[in-house]
């Protein structure tokens, strides 16, 4: 494992640059451990003062340290991300597998479900979610609704993998020897998808960190939680660009940026190394 | 043509599972919690002012009516589903007495304006260079185009949206920003509100555009690539066919038909861009009125948008489904 990530980080140029970007983006997070001021603190700096040595990003208008603020916020909106990613791959690995492996009546009942949840717009779901619940919504009803809209189409793309796995040898022979269906999907078809469905993980990273931004920026979440949306919802609030405060605008929204982009190189690397093909006609080969 | 139908059949019902699917997470999520909306709507109303309690009493009857929450769960659910079928979600509280369904109507064009021409634009171009991309791959500035769509291509629609606007409206002022036409722009067949709603359409769409174009010139140039190395292509290419016409008609007429497939999968995270541009840019398409509808506490307008954007989401996806057999015979005989 630790020898195909050097392999990768030596030979393959989107994976080492998503892999820096990434890994600045999770240190900047952590560096919210040490920081002197608590995250909920207000007018604990002067306000507005512009970036400089004593506040590298400067502050704000609510006498935030924005750096530090912004520290708090990518922890947040990586760790809702990640949530919403392991839960929707989970649901997309059991129905993927399942479906596959079962096939029948059960695989064309859970793809007809499985096409449904695919064409559905998110963004109204989650606002009428939001409208319902209006102060009751927390970060976790949040990530489970989301995670609720995000697994269908990753789903498709296991049961297809699933769909080649039964025909294999090894799944006929698991089967002779009494393996349950569970046990064949869990032990065995598993360990398979496992790469694909880290490629996809990333995409739903991005996807999840989105929608919350979205959301948050429209003031549709729980507001007093630091992410990205919700410092960008401050900003807005307190007419950040029209007073001049840019700094409070421009590195979230750069931060957020470099986040995106780091995560969709490293899940583009990833594909690329689980299809030999592509990887043969990127060392420059005939392809 | 047995075939096809079966297949109109078959996609039909896809789409009538959606809808059922669709309507009843609707009603799920606005029946099955613990928050009472009428609570909430009379709580809002009298927070800064003393209420008679027969007055609210009254009004918790009416609200109750008009939302469509008397009887138990199953009346309600008959009630809800009667709504939809006529489309008629009763009248808007914050545009009272408006039915929701004109409003929605109202709202529907320019979110289907919007949302077309920018899926044309972003489709066609990232498709044609993706060709061009996959075709001739050692073409530097084909390269650089790649870079850069795949680049923008992560990026949400929402902090494009706002990036834009704040280059095109604060760093340098140069179009509209807000609102679909000139306010002060009688609205008919006139050749000065054309020019209004299209420099006004101007933003969002190049927002839109590009944060979509990735994705199509990143599938077409995979697939174009792939498709380059058939025995068909090097047999035409030694026959001396010209090679534009090999890239048109040999390569790319075969590879859009996954195009087009990809294209109904993902319309509807193409209505969500579209809808969240709208909000971003003050569009008086359905996202902006659906978020006024939220700020407003205008319980039935959401729940008819919500309904709205999914049927219609639904029902795109099945036009370019039953569109796809006439691109492809095989789809027509299987």
């Amino acid at each position: 494992m630790l020898r195909i990530l050097k392999d990768l980080f030596r030979y393959n140029r989107e994976f080492s640059l998503g892999a820096i970007l990434i890994l600045l983006v999770v240190a900047i997070s952590l560096a919210s451990f040490l920081s002197p001021y608590p995250s909920g603190m207000q007018y604990v700096v002067p306000f507005d003062a512009p970036p400089s040595w004593d506040h590298p990003f400067g502050t704000n208008s609510r006498g935030q340290d924005v750096f530090w603020q912004l520290t708090f916020a990518i922890r947040n909106s990586l760790l809702f991300g990640t949530a919403v990613a392991l839960l929707s791959r989970l649901i997309a690995i059991v129905v993927g597998l399942t479906s596959g492996y079962v096939g029948g009546m059960v695989d064309s009942v859970l793809m007809s479900i499985n096409d449904t949840f695919v064409v559905f717009p998110p963004f109204p779901i989650l606002v009428l979610v939001y409208f319902i619940f209006k102060d009751h919504m927390s970060w976790a009803l949040l990530a489970v609704a989301m995670a609720c809209l995000g697994w269908a189409y990753d789903a498709r793309l296991i049961r297809s993998m699933a769909l080649s796995l039964r025909t294999r040898e090894f799944t006929t022979q698991s089967l002779f020897s009494g393996m349950s269906t569970g046990q064949i999907l869990a032990e065995e078809h598993l360990p398979y998808v496992l790469p694909i469905v880290f490629a996809t993980t990333m995409n739903n990273i991005n996807w999840s960190i989105g929608l919350e931004v979205t959301l948050s920026v429209i003031g549709f979440t729980n507001i007093d939680t630091p992410t990205i949306g919700t410092m960008i919802y401050w900003a807005n609030q307190h007419t950040a660009l029209v007073a001049g405060v840019w700094w409070w605008i421009a590195f979230p929204v750069g931060l957020v940026i470099i986040t995106f982009v780091g995560l969709y190189l490293l899940s583009v690397s990833m594909n690329e190394y689980i299809d030999p093909r592509s990887r043969l006609s990127g060392m420059g080969g005939a392809a | 043509m047995a075939a096809y139908a079966l297949y109109v059949l078959r996609r039909s019902g896809q789409f009538v599972l959606v809808v059922f699917v669709g309507i009843n997470i609707a009603f799920f999520v606005t029946h099955a919690t613990p928050i009472d909306p009428i609570t909430a709507a009379i709580a809002a109303a009298t927070r800064f002012s003393q209420a008679d309690p027969q007055a609210v009493q009254l009004t918790r009857e009416a609200l109750r009516e008009l939302y469509g929450l008397q009887g138990n769960l199953w009346q309600q659910y008959v009630v809800f589903w009667m709504r939809v079928a006529r489309a008629d979600f009763g009248p808007s509280l914050s545009a009272f007495p408006t039915p929701v369904s004109t409003l929605i109507w109202r709202a529907l064009p320019w979110t289907f304006g919007l949302l077309s021409v920018a899926t044309l634009i972003s489709w066609g171009l990232g498709n044609l260079l993706g060709g061009l991309a996959g075709y001739y791959r050692r073409n530097v500035p084909l390269k650089l185009v790649g870079v850069v769509a795949s680049g923008l291509q992560p990026i949400p629609n929402y902090v494009m949206a706002f990036i834009v606007l704040v280059l095109f409206g604060y760093v340098w002022p140069i179009l509209p920003i807000t609102g679909s036409s000139q306010i002060n722009l009688p609205q008919g067949w006139t050749l000065a509100y054309f020019q209004s709603v299209f420099q006004h359409a101007l933003l969002p769409v190049l927002s839109l555009v590009l944060v979509g174009t990735g994705a199509w010139f990143i599938g077409m140039r995979a697939l174009v690539s792939n498709i380059v190395t058939e025995d068909y292509v090097a047999y035409a290419e030694l026959g001396g066919v010209d090679r534009w016409r090999i890239l048109i008609s040999y390569v790319m007429r075969n590879a859009l038909l996954t195009q087009v497939t990809g294209l109904a999968l993902s319309l509807g995270l193409i209505f969500n861009g579209a809808v969240i541009t709208e909000v971003v840019f003050g569009y008086p398409g359905l996202g902006n009125l659906l978020i006024r509808a939220v700020y407003a506490g205008d319980y039935s307008l959401v729940i008819g948008i919500a309904s709205t954007s999914i049927i219609a989401v639904a029902f795109a996806a099945l036009v370019i489904d039953l569109v796809l057999p006439l691109l492809d015979p095989r789809v027509r005989v299987a």
